[in-house]
């Protein structure tokens, strides 16, 4: 899958789920830090759930060390990876 | 004597010990000599209480103030909706109400309001009377009714360690409110001990809070998996570097423990199993998701047996029983309660596989699968649907739907499926709080059903 199609899919799942939840979401810039996108744990656990139908993977659940990704531009990489390994595999 | 106020006495608070929040200290030497309520407490001696705070430092002083007053005591949790104190009120017998505020729902309940006050006038320990004050606590976010649970102190208290020096004075933190158990838990070892605690408040960014918890020199530090995943996913470290670190209330998975660890490299990390009926019932340092076999064994003052597949505990630290005229039993013949908790042993580890009764645990919070499916069974489009927990690495799980329609036609293409998924999740958003609506919803020709009839709620 081409990586700006991950990344516009990440997008629009942040902002139907700000927009379901009633958050009000930071504009998504590559350096937002996601604790000050407007969003919440559960939205976070949404949007998983949500990306792991529509790509097929979870990398929260694969994540062997502390990496857990802190800015928006790391969240898009983190399923960059996660979906280019998928196709490749 | 031994109630709490006298407990915190000996325990001979440092001047600088205090409960902390963003707005104000509760230092605890005054709540050790000093009370607030006034010429209120003959008025509250011997009754049953009711406590309704909006802060968790008017819970705080409330309980200190009324342990070895009150024959009982009720700890409203923040999100108890108001609709249900009438039966609360009943349930426990309540003839009194403490609040730090009192507003009109209060005052309609039928029982005499009384407002904690600032500690200002000087309290006798010797004075006081020494009643074995009943707490009941309720269990988390379930359905309708909240079920009430009685405890004694010397139960909640049974698995706080005494201190090993008079100089050790660890400074607690809680992501716990302290009107729920886990949070209970820390406030009741920050007053046995004499130590500062930092309460959380909802209007804290988690920054914010992580700086105040810097300030003090937070060394102990509590949460569930949930709270612990979203310091993980912070920006930077958190400028803390707590000596325990400790998970419970939910499953906590390896990969949480394995990011505390990376994260707090000299850290001891502990997760415990505790539940508001069973108590603390024991705790797993080994950094291992699960915990051993060995546990089984017994050996400490807690014993435990998996019987059905499911984890059972026979502790002194249990809830002596629900509360009510038509309550359940809580323990069986033997004196076990059944957590409902599905366990599995593998190669030497027991592993928590969910709840046996379907109950969804999101972030902490229960869900039960079939209001959810009340709600979504009300949407016209819909025939049947079956609500389901899907693992979640964020929150441990969140709620997902399987929904057969009325009409197999009405979403054939994506755009409609997507336009009928949207409605059903709005009308979900509308009518239950936000974590009991479905993440995901999936449709399907049918819902299968079991052999005995029943929705087939196999977990996925």
């Amino acid at each position: 899958m081409h990586q700006s199609t991950v990344e516009a899919l990440v997008r629009r799942c942040f902002e139907t789920t700000a927009a379901d939840q009633e958050r009000e979401l930071q504009p998504l810039t590559d350096e937002l830090p996601l604790l000050e996108s407007g969003l919440d744990s559960l939205c976070f656990a949404m949007i998983v759930a949500q990306l792991e139908d529509d790509l097929g993977v979870d990398p929260f659940s694969d994540l062997n060390d502390a990496a857990f990704p802190a800015t928006f531009a790391e969240f898009v990489q983190l399923y960059e990876a996660a979906a280019s390994e998928q196709t490749a595999a | 004597m031994n109630h709490l106020r006298a407990r915190l006495v000996q325990a001979q608070p440092d001047a600088g010990a205090r409960l902390n929040t963003p707005q104000s200290d509760l230092a605890l030497h005054a709540l050790a000599k000093l009370t607030g309520l006034g010429r209120v407490r003959p008025v509250l001696a011997g009754r049953n209480v009711l406590l309704r705070t909006a802060g968790q430092i008017g819970a705080a002083q409330a309980v200190v103030e009324l342990d070895g007053l009150a024959r009982r005591i009720v700890l409203c949790p923040p999100d108890l909706a108001p609709e249900h104190l009438g039966y609360v009120m009943r349930t426990a017998e309540v003839e009194a109400i403490v609040a730090d505020r009192a507003d009109d729902v209060l005052l309609g309940l039928g029982a005499s309001v009384h407002t904690l006050g600032a500690l200002d006038v000087p309290l006798a320990l010797e004075d006081a009377p020494d009643l074995d004050t009943q707490w009941v606590l309720f269990t988390s976010g379930t359905t309708g009714r909240p079920k009430l649970v009685a405890h004694s102190l010397d139960a909640l208290t049974g698995a706080i360690a005494p201190r090993q020096k008079a100089s050790d004075r660890p400074v607690w933190a809680t992501f716990y409110d302290v009107r729920r158990y886990g949070g209970l838990q820390i406030l009741l070892r920050a007053l046995c001990g004499g130590c500062t605690l930092a309460l959380s408040d909802p209007a804290e960014s988690l920054a914010d809070h992580l700086l105040r918890l810097a300030a003090l020199g937070v060394t102990h530090l509590t949460g569930t998996p949930s709270h612990w995943r979203r310091l993980l996913m912070g920006p930077q470290p958190p400028p803390i570097a707590p000596a325990y670190v400790r998970l419970s209330g939910e499953i906590a998975n390896q990969a949480v423990l394995d990011g505390l660890r990376a994260l707090f490299p000299t850290a001891r990390i502990v997760h415990a199993f505790a539940s508001t009926e069973a108590g603390v019932a024991f705790e797993v340092d080994d950094g291992l998701e699960g915990f051993p076999e060995s546990a089984l064994s017994g050996g400490g003052p807690v014993d435990i047996k998996v019987v059905d597949g499911s984890l059972r505990i026979r502790s002194p630290r249990s809830a002596s029983g629900y509360v009510g005229p038509d309550a359940p039993a809580l323990v069986d013949d033997d004196g076990f309660i059944d957590t409902d908790d599905l366990v599995q042993l593998n190669g030497g580890r027991w592993r928590f596989m969910g709840r046996r009764n379907g109950v969804i645990n999101v972030g902490g919070l229960k869900v039960h699968p079939e209001e959810v499916e009340a709600v979504i069974n009300r949407h016209p489009a819909v025939r049947l649907s079956v609500v389901r927990a899907r693992a979640n690495p964020i929150t441990g799980a969140v709620v997902t739907a399987e929904v057969a329609l009325a009409d197999p036609l009405a979403a054939v293409s994506l755009n409609e499926q997507s336009a009928l998924r949207a409605s059903i999740i709005a009308m979900c958003r509308s009518a239950l709080p936000a974590h009991k609506a479905p993440a995901t919803i999936r449709f399907v020709p049918e819902i299968t059903v079991t052999g005995a009839g029943k929705l087939d709620r196999r977990h996925e």
